[in-house]
């Protein structure tokens, strides 16, 4: 299958950059999930949770608002504010 | 000449300047090790923020672009922010920028424009006071801060967004010093608004089709006050690994300079000492021949 690329950048640093299969994020107007080959979108998140699934490993992060940028070269999320959860 | 034991004194308080030069260079280095790492890892999240409204940018154009990338189409009242450090002891860093910073302000008051100065630092609040007194709208201490977040920025980028929806300015220009390496960090004038879109082309090929959510527009409105907040950050950031970078190479120097005067006083005292049992012999002697 396909791997979507997918960086997660706050300003302070760099905190996820890689390969997976699936990344779901807070739109501003709804919930969404972005898989590889995904057509080109871009919005403004909520406060909530960034999902990257890839495989059996799923990583879950807390983002305060932010922009993600689906293009043909993957999925960026640039977060305000990003920690990862526990 | 001095007395023997004003040298010794001058010699031991030069040690004491020394010892506390080099340590003063050891913690500048350690510390611009820390912050060049911190200017390192901001510029992902600017370069990309800076690409993506490039992209944007080149799609709104005309009457419905905000008013912070278009401008207000008046060139009559600038702002300047000069950033530069809150600390001395670094050499000429704070006094580059100033510099820079002044000749665009002379340049534009000579053309007959308003000029507004926002000081970030305490030397340079102190440097500028005193020529342009009663253009500086506001200071920012940075100094009670341990880490550069966005939280830091925050306040600054509120204050120039505030003076410029207020059509308070029409031009807002941020000096700072651009971190090249660690021998050579440039003073930079850098426009803030009207926001430039330079250096990322539109992605070539055929143009993607985007879909936005909400509109164009609205994205653009709310990431051009972010991009004003995080291109002051990396400002900050930059000044940071600068400062030291500058303080330690000023450091640096005065241990050199403390060891040479150590040389040439403990010369000197032994010249002098030596001079004086020189003398003592004679004495000695002259009055043993005289008996």
């Amino acid at each position: 299958m396909a791997k979507l690329h997918f960086s997660l950048v706050a300003p302070e640093r760099e905190l996820f950059s890689g390969d997976v299969d699936m990344v779901q994020a807070p739109g501003a107007e709804g919930d969404f999930g972005v898989l590889a080959n995904h057509a080109p979108f871009m919005t403004t998140l909520r406060e909530g949770k960034v999902t990257v699934k890839d495989g059996a490993t799923t990583k879950v992060f807390d983002i305060q608002g932010g922009f993600a940028d689906v293009g043909p070269e993957g999925l960026t999320i640039l977060a305000e504010h990003a920690v990862e959860a526990a | 000449m001095a007395s023997l034991k004003e040298m010794r004194n001058r010699i031991s308080s030069v040690k004491a300047t020394q010892k506390i030069t080099k340590a003063m260079q050891m913690v500048a280095a350690a510390k611009l090790r820390r912050s060049q790492d911190a200017a390192e890892s901001a510029r992902p999240y600017a370069r990309r923020l800076a690409s993506v409204i490039a992209n944007l940018a080149s799609g709104v154009s005309g009457d419905g672009a905000p008013k912070m990338l278009a401008g207000t189409g008046r060139d009559e009242r600038h702002l300047v922010v000069v950033a530069a450090a809150d600390r001395g002891l670094a050499g000429g860093f704070t006094s580059s920028i100033v510099r820079a910073a002044r000749v665009h302000i002379d340049s534009l008051i000579a053309q007959g424009k308003t000029v507004q100065i926002i000081c970030v630092g305490k030397k340079v609040t102190a440097q500028l006071t005193r020529p342009y007194a009663g253009k500086i709208v506001e200071t920012f201490d940075l100094s009670a801060y341990r880490q550069l977040t966005l939280s830091v920025a925050q306040p600054i980028a509120d204050t120039v967004t505030r003076l410029y929806e207020a059509g308070e300015t029409d031009v807002v220009t941020l000096f700072y010093s651009r971190f090249k390496s660690v021998v050579q960090q440039i003073p930079t004038g850098l426009q803030l608004i009207p926001a430039t879109v330079e250096g990322v082309e539109a992605p070539t090929g055929p143009a993607a089709v985007y879909e936005y959510e909400p509109s164009e527009e609205a994205i653009l409105e709310t990431l051009l006050p972010r991009n004003l907040t995080v291109q002051i950050l990396s400002a900050l950031l930059d000044n940071m690994a600068g400062f030291y970078a500058s303080q330690m190479t000023a450091m640096d120097n005065a241990t050199r300079n403390a060891g040479d005067m150590i040389k040439r006083y403990t010369l000197e005292y032994n010249r002098s000492r030596q001079a004086q049992i020189t003398k003592e012999l004679i004495e000695i002697i002259s009055g043993a021949e005289a008996v």
